[in-house]
């Protein structure tokens, strides 16, 4: 009976699995390799940034009008609070290094950590001194 | 006849509905994406048994339902752009015939996450990619268990 169970596949199969999994660990190490410590948590929502705050002072702030909530503490960011229902992006462990990314996909939103040194100041204003 | 089929695709349909629930209600690990797919065990189960047709109708028909009733807003675009790339990929390769239901399911759960994060870039930008190797990596995990279950199944059920 043809299909019956794997036999003539097995090798195919394993070849596939294998394949992936290879896969997977070089996009892994591709990705980690060039990373490092990243200066800013970067807020976008709809792929647009809405705000970024330095990795290297602590605080909390309240993203998208309030559906969010991120924390910075000891140069690692993550979110504290989300009102959606599946609460994946709170589960999700602190962030630190460039190109990390937390995302809330009912909000739309990602916190992305980016390079570039971060000298403690959020913004500067202009016309001071 | 006519009848009887229809019969078994809703109840693929509901058996799909179902298990979509109680995977809503396994514990995430914090990753968008990461999840067991224990739908595709119904999806895998069609194409064999009932056809390609049939598998694509109970597989977009649960993505609909599902998003309906359980998911939010943007569930829809995420879970659609997912089945059916999912969808094309499998029925590819089961025509092909060179692989057994296993990998055709392994594949059909990395390309599920593959679409997802394709919708997920176009969108929310391309800081998303970066998901990309923990997502192969978990379809391909939890492509095999269910694989090796839809396996089982379209060897002991009947479907004529």
């Amino acid at each position: 009976m043809k299909g019956k169970p794997a036999a003539g596949h097995l090798r195919a199969d394993l070849l596939v699995i294998g394949g992936l999994l290879l896969l997977s660990l070089v996009l892994y190490l591709a990705f980690h390799l060039g990373r490092e410590e990243g200066g800013w948590a970067v807020v976008r929502i709809d792929g647009l940034e809405v705000e970024r705050h330095a990795l290297s002072v602590d605080g909390s702030y309240s993203l998208n009008g309030g559906t969010n909530l991120l924390v910075i503490e000891n140069g690692r960011a993550y979110l504290s609070y989300a009102d959606c229902p599946d609460q994946i992006c709170v589960k999700h462990a602190p962030v630190r290094y460039t190109h990390e990314v937390i995302t809330c996909l009912p909000n739309r939103l990602t916190v992305t950590v980016e390079g570039g040194e971060s000298n403690g100041v959020d913004f500067t204003v202009g016309g001071i001194g | 006849m006519k009848t009887r089929r229809i019969t078994i695709m809703a109840m693929c349909v509901a058996l799909a509905m179902i298990l979509s629930y109680v995977e809503s209600m396994i514990p995430s690990p914090g990753i968008p994406g990461v999840k067991l797919g224990l739908a595709n065990i119904v999806v895998v189960f069609a194409l064999y048994k009932l056809g390609w047709k049939e598998a694509v109708g109970i597989s977009l028909l649960r993505v609909f339902l599902v998003s309906l009733l359980f998911g939010h807003a943007a569930s829809l675009m995420y879970s659609a752009s997912g089945a059916v790339l999912s969808l094309a990929g499998m029925i590819l390769l089961k025509k092909s015939d060179k692989l057994s239901c296993v990998a055709v399911s392994v594949l059909g759960g990395v390309l599920h996450n593959a679409g997802q994060i394709l919708m997920a870039v176009v969108l929310m930008g391309h800081n998303v990619v970066y998901y990309l190797p923990v997502l192969i990596l978990s379809g391909t995990v939890a492509g095999i268990g269910i694989g090796l279950v839809a396996a089982i199944l379209v060897r002991r059920i009947p479907t004529e």
